[in-house]
């Protein structure tokens, strides 16, 4: 090869050639791979969504066929502003968080409301009812805010009073690791259970402290312990189970179970 | 082919990148709190650091000095995508324990160091077995370490009870700190220790001494 003595790698024409071409290499492969493994990767999001459904109603067990222990579930929509169920979307492929920039499926939250800092929300939410014979036994919201990075999701487990927290749970999140995390960790999330919602009327009273609730505080059964290392964390948590709890939120569909309880 | 032997056996113990080279100590702290998301861990490290080796020597001709390391990164940066992309089709759950620490091979001295060390200078074939012998390297590390681990803070093993919890109505308490990025620290410590006393000669001359002055040396 006479070529190869005269070749010069460090030519500006050889180094915009490997800059194109290498980037241009590695872009195909990575979408290639991002498109051709989007399915597979929806289905096991599906999937895993249905197991914390299952978690936070407390009917996972382990090994069972999640599909299965799902078809269980209720799946119902509910129309936010009025409290009432709605047939105008199917929960199964409902999607709240692209519904909620959609013009049509959207409403903008004004900001003095807004506490889980989201913008918008879509009209409708679907809910999941966890029946026990013909009654229920559990009402599962899902919510979503800000929290210190990233947007948190996950699914708050009501009692039929409509007040009692039976469990909540997360299942997307990029809190600081180590410590906004544990939010999505078991003893941080049992205490959530058993706690009241509301108080007196229709605001919620719950919230995370900054710290642990002072033993003998009248507000106990409101007060969650807060994350020490994660105050902006648990601060989004408030923000977003009161404003998915408040008025502008499940208040009005909740307050049909409190005044029936 | 002795060479190709020596290449793979050799980063195992007497040049292993963790303990000897004290790279990719970040990530062995936080993924070794269990033993399943360490394996994948080491499957994922080892499989980029192969691939990439043998990728960059493959176009070590033509990579221009002046943009190198870019290129390096690219190429690792791809490689590590795709298997995270894998891991999230193939292995979900495990995949969520590991989170961003999958993205944070790009980073990984390891991988970088074997580019630019290695790979630069060597055939395809000789930074294949190169990249691999050092991620093995880096799992043996990983896995004693996660073993120890998950043993000793929580009693299983890839989730099995080994040793019987008080809490699950045993005899073994559960030691909380081996759960602690800490321990990580001891138990990688202890092993660098008894290596050392095993193969003395890894053990560091001092870089200095420090020099008794002497009453009679002021005057």
């Amino acid at each position: 090869m006479p070529d190869a003595k005269k070749f010069d790698r460090d030519s500006i024409s050889n180094t915009l050639i490997v800059a194109v071409g290498l980037s241009l290499v590695c872009s195909i492969i990575v979408s290639g791979a991002a498109i051709s493994l989007k399915p597979i990767q929806e289905k096991n999001e599906e999937a895993f969504r249905q197991r914390i459904i299952l978690d936070v109603a407390g009917l996972m067990e382990p090994g069972g066929n999640i599909a299965e222990l799902f078809g269980s579930i209720e799946s119902r929509m509910v129309d936010l502003e009025s409290g009432d169920y709605t047939d105008a979307a199917d929960p199964a492929s409902f999607d709240a968080v692209m519904a909620a920039g959609d013009p049509a499926l959207g409403v903008s939250i004004p900001d003095d409301l807004d506490l889980a800092g989201i913008g918008r929300r879509a009209k409708y939410a679907p809910v999941y009812l966890v029946m026990d014979g013909p009654s229920i036994d559990q009402i599962i919201l899902p919510v979503y805010g800000k929290g210190l990075w990233s947007t948190m999701l996950g699914y708050l487990s009501v009692a039929p009073d409509g007040n009692t927290i039976r469990g909540l749970r997360f299942y997307a999140h990029a809190e600081t690791p180590g410590l906004g995390d544990q939010i999505d960790k078991e003893p941080w999330r049992a205490q959530w259970v058993g706690k009241l919602v509301y108080g007196d009327g229709d605001q919620p009273s719950i919230r995370v402290v900054r710290g642990t609730v002072p033993s003998g505080s009248p507000d106990a059964e409101h007060l969650i312990d807060g994350l020490s290392g994660a105050t902006l964390t648990g601060n989004g948590v408030t923000g977003l189970v009161q404003y998915w709890t408040g008025p502008h939120g499940f208040g009005p569909y909740l307050k049909k179970f409190r005044d029936a309880g | 082919m002795s060479d190709a032997r020596r290449i793979l056996i050799d980063p195992l113990i007497d040049n292993n990148p963790v303990t000897l080279q004290m790279l990719g100590i970040c990530s062995a702290l936080a993924v070794t709190t269990s033993l399943l998301p360490a394996l994948l861990m080491c499957v994922a490290l080892t499989s980029v650091a192969a691939l990439s080796g043998a990728a960059i020597s493959a176009l070590r001709k033509r990579i221009p000095n002046n943009i190198r390391i870019i290129v390096h990164m690219t190429i690792i940066a791809s490689l590590v995508i795709l298997v995270d992309q894998l891991l999230k089709a193939y292995a979900f759950e495990t995949s969520k324990q590991l989170s961003v620490f999958v993205g944070l091979i790009i980073t990984n001295c390891i991988v970088l160091g074997r580019a630019e060390a290695f790979a630069m200078k060597n055939g395809v074939v000789m930074s294949f077995i190169d990249g691999l012998g050092n991620g093995l390297g880096y799992s043996i590390i990983l896995i004693s370490v996660a073993t120890l681990r998950e043993l000793f803070g929580a009693g299983t093993l890839l989730g099995y009870p080994v040793l019987e919890t008080v809490s699950n109505g045993g005899w073994y308490e559960a030691n909380g700190l081996m759960l602690l990025p800490p321990s990580a620290f001891f138990i990688i410590g202890l092993l660098i220790w008894g290596i050392r006393t095993w193969r003395k000669q890894q053990v560091e001359k001092p870089e200095y001494q420090i020099h008794e002055v002497h009453r009679t040396d002021v005057y």
